[in-house]
């Protein structure tokens, strides 16, 4: 074979992204839905109904999947709060925008799953009653599930099929929920923030009042988002020929950003849960030499965009050791959720709470046109006034406002 | 020769653990099994690498998730128990291997194996947890992961300036958010409300969870046992 009968590279790329067809009654798994009302019918648990109005995705089979837009009670994400409080500021914030009823509840603990998945320090069954103990507080306000992190989604999703499959395990499960009195409820969907985002994208996009067609970004999928339960995450057929996740890429790319391919797509971040946390020499290698290297040296992106509370962390804080050793790092990385905020006019600081995040985002904002400086200087009088006890926080009275328009 | 039972050794395996009996092997491998999930884990493994060339683990560690399928698949007692003391603290639980053919779950056969270290206080298992014990404290008793006040200099060196910034800003900064749950709250990623923690203590003795952590560090057990049976009383 001479080389000329070779594809080229285009080519091959082309023929990568020949669109998957999706035939729900080809699919190879069984669509747990249909078991979860069998089980509601006998009386065995409550199906929390997805509420309207709604918005329908198709998923990797091609199975369609109800995305409510409102009436959610938010399953905050411990690490976002925790560390990127920016992150879950901006999903709220987004909400209040639209006018979106939501609760931010209290009662509500995290899924516990990183603490699972980094240490085995717990079990299958207590792993699932954390999780029906808060389906069962989001049921009774009224209010449907929206999750914020990754890996509650991830996690929840897996523990719904072990629900479902393992009759022990239900038993069990309703035992410890007798002695909270509590009803054990599944919701009808497992909904991830971003898939929220994602069928918001055009009403954002409609109300963008920051131009962002000249940046060009890295998406990261978050494994726990696409890989666990891999078929109930969003496809769409003109996103990468329906071949990866369409959640987050659409998403930029209605804001008109170029979501650029790259070689290590696919690879996770490093995160490794129990790594990032007492074992980062594993964890800064691969963000730094897997992801962020590799971004840089064959897309040099404004920034990397990801969906979940360990990617970001990961991605943006492993980049200072990576420095040290001369990798090719210095690109800022924010969740979809922040930029969909930013693109919009949320206010950088009060809203976005870029100061939380490590690597320099000063670039970015100078590349978007925004005045960085003078919304710093708002927000170091709000510091002021909170020190010298003018008043006791940030409200949403002065972080509603866009401050770009 | 012909294979046969007693010379069959497919991965030339010698026994890393000579001193552990057999007899302990065969029943912490009994007690993977008897796991409800082991089935939806492991259907066996063509030994493809398929989950090797998507495993980060595999390309820093001398770690491969084909061994881990493979192992359970050939019911290896003593390559088992390498695992178990060893290999399954390389994972980084990402589940990138479920792109595996065979519909296994190298990482979920992990998890299952870490719960069971866990459960038999494995003494290699208590040291690699060590430096973990303050990150189980606080999912135990605030029912979050991590928290601000977790963010130190001295444990997050490899993170740069920006911690030490972070530190001396950090009660400033979180009065500065405008969520409602999140705003004032340090040694938490949220505000929790008391009952909800109550019924976490609750979750945490109905599961026997809480015994799980006796196995790995007493003394964080003394201490957690403590404040949830006070905060459990007071609910009484
Ligand atoms: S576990 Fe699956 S992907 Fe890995 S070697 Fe076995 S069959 Fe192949
Ligand atoms: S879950 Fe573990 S074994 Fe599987 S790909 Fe990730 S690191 Fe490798």
């Amino acid at each position: 074979m001479s080389v000329s009968t070779l594809l080229s590279f285009d080519e091959l790329l082309t023929k990568k992204a020949g669109v998957v067809q999706r035939d729900p009654a080809q699919a190879p798994t069984h669509d747990l839905r249909e078991t979860l009302f069998e089980l509601e019918a006998k009386g065995e648990l409550i199906v929390q109904r997805v509420p309207e109005p709604y918005f329908e995705v198709k998923t990797k089979y091609g199975r369609t999947k109800k995305i409510p837009l409102e009436h959610t009670w938010h399953h905050k994400s411990c690490g976002q709060c925790g560390h990127i409080p920016g992150y879950t500021g901006s999903i709220f914030w987004l909400h209040r925008q639209f006018g979106l009823d939501h609760v931010d509840p209290t009662d509500q603990t995290s899924c516990t799953g990183w603490n699972y998945y980094a240490s085995g320090a717990s079990n299958a069954v207590a792993q699932l009653a954390v999780m029906a103990r808060n389906f069962a507080a989001a049921y009774e306000t009224g209010y449907y599930p929206l999750i914020h992190c990754g890996t509650s989604y991830g996690h929840y999703k897996e523990a719904r099929e072990e629900l479902i499959h393992h009759r022990q395990m239900r038993d069990q499960v309703r035992r410890v929920l007798d002695k909270l009195g509590k009803p054990l409820v599944v919701p009808e969907e497992i909904v991830h923030y971003s898939e929220w985002v994602h069928a918001m994208r055009d009403r954002i996009a409609a109300r963008q009042v920051v131009a962002m067609d000249h940046l060009t970004a890295c998406v990261h999928p978050a494994c726990h988002y696409y890989k666990i339960v891999a078929e109930d995450a969003i496809y769409d057929d003109a996103v990468f020929g329906g071949q990866r996740t369409a959640t987050v890429t659409a998403t930029l790319g209605a804001l008109g950003i170029t979501a650029a391919d790259y070689s290590t797509w696919f690879d996770c971040c490093g995160f490794g849960f129990r790594h990032v946390l007492v074992q980062r020499d594993f964890t800064r290698s691969f963000a730094v030499q897997r992801k962020i290297d590799v971004m840089k040296n064959e897309i040099d992106p404004d920034l990397v965009v990801t969906h979940d509370t360990g990617c970001v962390t990961t991605l943006d804080k492993s980049q200072f050791s990576g420095k040290a050793h001369n990798f090719n790092v210095g690109v800022p990385v924010l969740s979809d959720a922040q930029v969909a905020a930013l693109a919009m006019g949320a206010h950088p600081f009060r809203v976005v709470q870029l100061h939380w995040h490590s690597t320099d985002w000063r670039p970015l904002m100078a590349k978007l046109g925004i005045d960085w400086q003078a919304r710093w200087a708002e927000f170091e009088a709000d510091l002021d006034d909170i020190r010298s006890g003018k008043k006791a926080g940030l409200t949403w009275a002065e972080a509603d406002q866009p401050v770009v328009s | 020769m012909a294979t046969n039972a007693a010379n069959w050794n497919p991965g030339k395996i010698t026994d890393k653990y000579p001193g552990v009996p057999y007899e302990e092997k065969l029943r912490l491998f009994a007690e993977v099994k008897a796991d409800a999930r082991y089935e939806d884990y492991l259907y066996g493994c063509y030994e493809c690498g398929i989950c090797v060339s998507a495993c980060p683990s595999a390309r820093f560690y001398d770690y491969s998730p084909r061994v881990i399928a493979q192992t359970m698949a050939r019911e290896d007692v003593n390559r088992m128990y390498e695992i178990l003391v060893e290999d399954i603290w390389n994972c980084a639980q990402c589940f990138s291997c479920v792109r595996c053919p065979r519909q296994n779950s190298p990482g979920g056969l992990v998890t299952l194996i870490r719960e069971i270290a866990v459960r038999n206080g494995i003494k290699e298992t208590r040291d690699v947890l060590q430096g973990y014990s303050r990150v189980i404290y606080k999912v135990m008793l605030k029912g979050n992961q991590v928290s601000p006040d977790m963010l130190q200099p001295d444990f997050f060196p490899d993170w740069g300036p920006w911690v030490r910034s972070f530190q001396g800003n950090m009660n400033l900064w979180r009065q500065a958010i405008p969520v409602d749950s999140l705003r004032g709250v340090t040694d938490a990623a949220w505000k929790t409300d008391d009952q909800t923690l109550r019924e976490l203590y609750t979750i945490w003795f109905e599961t026997g969870n809480i015994d799980l952590i006796a196995e790995i560090d007493e003394g964080l057990y003394e201490l957690l046992l403590d404040v949830m049976e006070e905060a459990l009383e007071d609910w009484a």
